[in-house]
């Protein structure tokens, strides 16, 4: 009797110490909406991915539909490229862009996809063509100075 | 004067290797006595009971204040740039990937290892294992191998609760006591953890620190010299040595995993 209360507790720690685990994993990480599903791999090119990292989301209108893989440079055209594995749920048009947004103002960056009209989709290993670049900031100052230094120099003439 | 200096270097850096290479060694002796285990299943049971069910208490009243004050000075932080919604996330990244593994190793040095040290070194000094061997018994297989196994089985348990109360326990202060909005602490909190790199790098040092930690305090009682004065000394070294190695482990597997 006494043999069986003290298996009794230690099968209640065991248990106890997986129910914590359990508790972590889907309450305080990203188990539940970690997908186990199947996916398609689709690359796309931007110019600039500012600070993309790998794991970030793919959006369409808000809505997760993939995380970003993989990031590489190519070394022909000095583009990154951006591997996307995407939920096999969901499919896009052929002709859909890529964009790489901000969440919020200092938020982490994703990837927003938009829908094009084309009647073939997508499929495992298609390159996004259309692309738009991160926004940096550096260079949205340096065009602005720029611009307001051209239009200090038309007002003096 | 010194030369005598000189030499007492020497004596410390040889013994310090002499007791790494006698350490080293009693660890692969206990592992490799372990195999026996599998028909004697029950010893490493009650040792978790001893190890793990009385730590329960100490690590969750731990757990649940270590939460608390994670809620409280997070959100004070947090507040200056408004941003006290990010507080789930800042408690739940702290305890899973750095404070549930080290205190919880800090505490088990503190409440187990030391338990273990003055069990093993009071069964040396009262010639215990001694008479085991005479009797043909393995003292390393019969005495060492499952308290080892047990409290490597019952840390990463221990941290794992440590975690979940610690979590619970910031929950309470920054949600319903300061009143942080709840859907936003979730969410924020299942956004920003991820199971692989933060939750089961948590419980992969967990793992690693209960290794180091029972090891310490099993061969600190092995080697205590057999008088009551020996085993005082070696309950202590076991809780400084003890901390010291989880702390430098720490910083070492830190700088491994997470360093991307």
């Amino acid at each position: 009797m006494q043999r069986k209360s003290l298996d009794i507790w230690v099968g209640l720690f065991v248990v106890l110490g997986a129910a914590a685990l359990l508790f972590l994993a889907l309450k305080a990480g990203n188990m539940s909406s970690l997908s186990f599903g199947n996916t398609y791999d689709v690359t796309a090119r931007f110019d600039n991915i500012g600070g993309l990292k790998p794991g970030a989301p793919v959006k369409s209108a808000g809505v997760v539909v993939g995380r970003v893989d993989n990031i590489g440079l190519n070394g022909k055209t000095f583009q990154a490229e951006v591997r996307l594995k995407m939920q096999s749920a969901f499919s896009f048009p052929k002709d859909s862009s890529a964009k790489i947004l901000t969440s919020g103002l200092l938020g982490e960056q994703y990837i927003g996809l938009e829908p094009g009209g084309d009647a073939n989709n997508l499929a495992a290993g298609d390159r996004i063509a259309m692309t738009q670049s991160a926004i940096v900031l550096e260079n949205l100052i340096s065009q602005f100075l720029f611009s307001k230094a051209a239009e200090g120099k038309e007002e003096q003439k | 004067m010194i030369l005598d200096f000189l030499a007492a270097i020497g004596r410390g850096v040889r013994e310090f290797v002499i007791s790494l290479g006698f350490g080293t060694r009693t660890f692969f002796s206990v592992l490799g006595a372990s195999g026996g285990l599998l028909r004697r299943l029950r010893l490493v049971t009650d040792q978790i009971h001893f190890i793990g069910n009385y730590s329960l208490v100490i690590i969750g009243v731990s757990g649940l204040f270590v939460g608390f004050v994670l809620g409280l000075q997070g959100y004070y932080t947090l507040n200056k740039y408004g941003s006290e919604q990010a507080l789930g996330l800042l408690v739940a990244l702290s305890l899973t990937r750095e404070l549930g593994p080290v205190v919880t190793a800090l505490l088990f040095a503190g409440r187990a290892g030391t338990s273990l040290t003055a069990e093993i070194g009071l069964m040396k000094a009262g010639e215990q294992l001694a008479a085991m061997e005479m009797m043909a018994v393995n003292p390393l297989q019969r005495v060492l191998a499952p308290r080892f196994w047990a409290g490597v089985i019952a840390m990463p348990i221990l941290a794992a609760i440590f975690s979940a109360v610690g979590i619970i326990g910031g929950y309470i202060v920054g949600v319903l006591l300061i009143g942080v909005d709840e859907g936003a602490f979730w969410s924020q909190m299942q956004a920003g953890v991820d199971v692989w790199a933060d939750i089961a790098n948590g419980v992969l040092k967990s793992i690693v620190f209960g290794v180091a930690v029972t090891f310490i305090a099993l061969y600190q009682g092995y080697e205590a010299k057999p008088t009551p004065e020996g085993v005082a000394r070696a309950t202590t070294r076991t809780v400084v040595i003890g901390s010291l190695t989880v702390l430098a482990l720490d910083f070492l597997l830190t700088a491994l995993m997470f360093n991307k």
